[in-house]
């Protein structure tokens, strides 16, 4: 779409899509990111594991600007989500992000709960909105639920949507909040294709997940996370086979 | 991993305490059954066969007789009351709904303020406020040429809508909150304004669990018309005392007669607290 894609000036392509530099962020008096680093680049895959607590969905929360943070510097396509005159509307623009709990809009049908952002937030026209929307639910395979309320999908089928919803701001970069948690196990897959799907087609994606097998297929990149610092990190097939640090390696011996 | 505190919208959970306190939110529910109208009827009745045998040098009309006699002019009294509920029910709601959402207001001054009126109106004696209405609003205002007169029953409506305001911003403040906050969140990351997802997302939910708290409402103010009676409103209490002295204050009069006008608020009510409680069944918190 013309005139959708407006990075920072001086923000090119070769650069990386998403940096964070050393973010701190606290709840009160408890920190519970204590100076993380790492940068996406477009195409990417990068997947955030860790033990609970650890602060990995705050991290991504913390990308889209819906909590903000006391120190260090996230970018996103050059635009500082730390300027207190972050325009958020542009922010978010480029960044869809996916919950745990899929959060669909209970009032609104799979079609409405897509076309609604297009419409309300880019004011695009509702016709061109509702081709891409049944474009969309039928890439999520869901087409033929477009008139069902959230109400009457299961969890999985709800989180597809959810995916759609966020597709359907056409962003430069997808946030995935432990997008698997609260599913059924048979569920779990079909969301888990879909995304991976997402990734192959170059979609740039953050993900936050303890599908370990998952983000050993789909992830290119592994950070591993322990109370609010990155312990680890690297390309997925070496990580796995061969973590270094003792903490990685334990944590991956409890879950695998 | 998921946390209750939201940065980006420091709004709802960061009131002061008593306002997140889930009890004491709004009015008690008012539970009203059929049971209750017949034992009133009954009592009506035999309070009225009991007085019409007691004995006297001239034998006193039937007390049914008496009541029959004047139904139509009670009934219009109890009119009256509908009236004045009506009205406050509707001022109330308008200024109310204003306040409720100056409870959730993103700005922490807005908020403050809608919450000391809310307090204020909430735990205000309603008759206190009756009064004060009655004696502190002029009878007569002077708008450039127009002279406009405030009759006391008008002044009843203002001092009851206070209250019902007040009451009001709860219900509001208590719907929105309802709706869990990842509703927030989904609409911010999709780039809805705050505006836009009050209206657009978190209202169109909540309204419907509003429903059941504001008719509980309007039945609480509906019996609370009758306190207009004290500032000289001739509502159905008023022209109740009025039948009596017509009536030559004969006392066996008293119990049918103002069980008689229970009656009234009892047929008026009872349907709306039955709807109520259907609705709160069935509005109940789903997620």
């Amino acid at each position: 779409m013309p005139g959708r894609f407006d990075p920072a000036p001086g923000w090119t392509p070769d650069q990386p899509l998403v940096v964070i530099d050393d973010v701190h962020k606290s709840f009160g008096t408890v920190e519970v990111l204590k100076g993380i680093s790492l940068s996406v680049h477009k195409g990417d895959a990068a997947c955030i594991i860790g033990p609970s607590g650890s602060g990995k969905s705050t991290l991504i929360r913390c990308v889209n600007a819906l909590v903000p943070f006391q120190r260090g510097s996230i970018k996103v396509l050059g635009i500082e989500v730390k300027d207190p005159k972050l325009d958020k509307l542009r922010l978010r623009k480029h960044v869809g992000m996916v919950f745990q709990q899929y959060n669909l809009f209970p009032h609104r049908t799979a079609l409405q709960n897509v076309m609604m952002a297009p419409i309300k937030v880019l004011k695009r026209p509702r016709k061109e909105v509702e081709a891409e929307a049944y474009k969309l639910l039928k890439k999520v395979r869901l087409d033929g639920k477009e008139h069902a309320y959230p109400g009457e999908l299961s969890g999985g089928q709800q989180q597809r949507v959810a995916i759609a919803r966020s597709l359907a701001m056409q962003p430069d970069l997808m946030l995935f909040d432990e997008v698997t948690a609260a599913l059924d196990p048979e569920t779990v897959k079909e969301v888990l294709i879909t995304i991976r799907e997402l990734a192959e087609e170059g979609m740039t994606c953050i993900l936050v997940t303890h599908e370990m097998g998952f983000a050993r297929e789909v992830a290119n990149h592994i950070y591993f996370t322990d109370r609010g610092v990155i312990v680890e990190h690297g390309p997925a097939a070496e990580f796995f086979s061969s973590p270094r640090d003792p903490r990685t390696r334990a944590f991956l011996s409890q879950i695998l | 991993m998921t946390q209750p505190v939201r940065g980006g919208m420091p709004v709802i959970l960061r009131l002061p305490e008593v306002l997140r306190a889930d009890n004491a939110r709004t009015l008690p529910p008012l539970r009203l059954s059929l049971w209750h109208g017949a034992a009133l009827g009954g009592f009506v009745l035999m309070t009225s066969i009991a007085a019409g045998s007691a004995t006297g040098p001239v034998p006193p009309a039937s007390v049914l007789v008496v009541l029959a006699r004047w139904t139509p002019l009670l009934l219009r009294g109890f009119g009256f009351n509908i009236l004045i509920s009506f009205t406050a029910m509707a001022i109330g709601t308008v200024l109310g709904a204003f306040l409720g959402l100056g409870l959730i207001s993103v700005s922490r001054a807005v908020r403050a303020a809608a919450w000391a009126l809310t307090q204020f109106f909430r735990n205000a004696p309603w008759l206190v406020l009756l009064f004060f209405m009655i004696y502190m609003l002029p009878f007569h205002v002077q708008l450039g040429g127009l002279g406009i007169s405030i009759p006391d029953w008008l002044k009843a409506v203002i001092g009851l809508a206070l209250p019902v305001m007040a009451n009001v911003a709860e219900v509001v403040r208590g719907g929105v909150q309802s709706i869990p906050s990842g509703q927030w969140e989904a609409a911010e990351s999709l780039g809805f304004t705050r505006t836009q997802q009050l209206w657009e997302i978190i209202l169109p939910q909540s309204i419907k669990r509003m429903i059941p708290p504001w008719m509980n409402l309007y039945a609480i103010l509906t019996m609370a018309t009758t306190l207009a009676a004290i500032v000289g409103v001739s509502e159905v209490v008023t022209l109740a005392g009025q039948v009596q002295a017509a009536e030559g204050n004969r006392t066996d009069l008293l119990a049918p007669l103002y069980g008689y006008v229970l009656l009234f608020f009892f047929f008026y009510s009872y349907p709306i607290a039955w709807l109520t409680l259907r609705l709160e069944r069935r509005y109940a918190v789903r997620l």
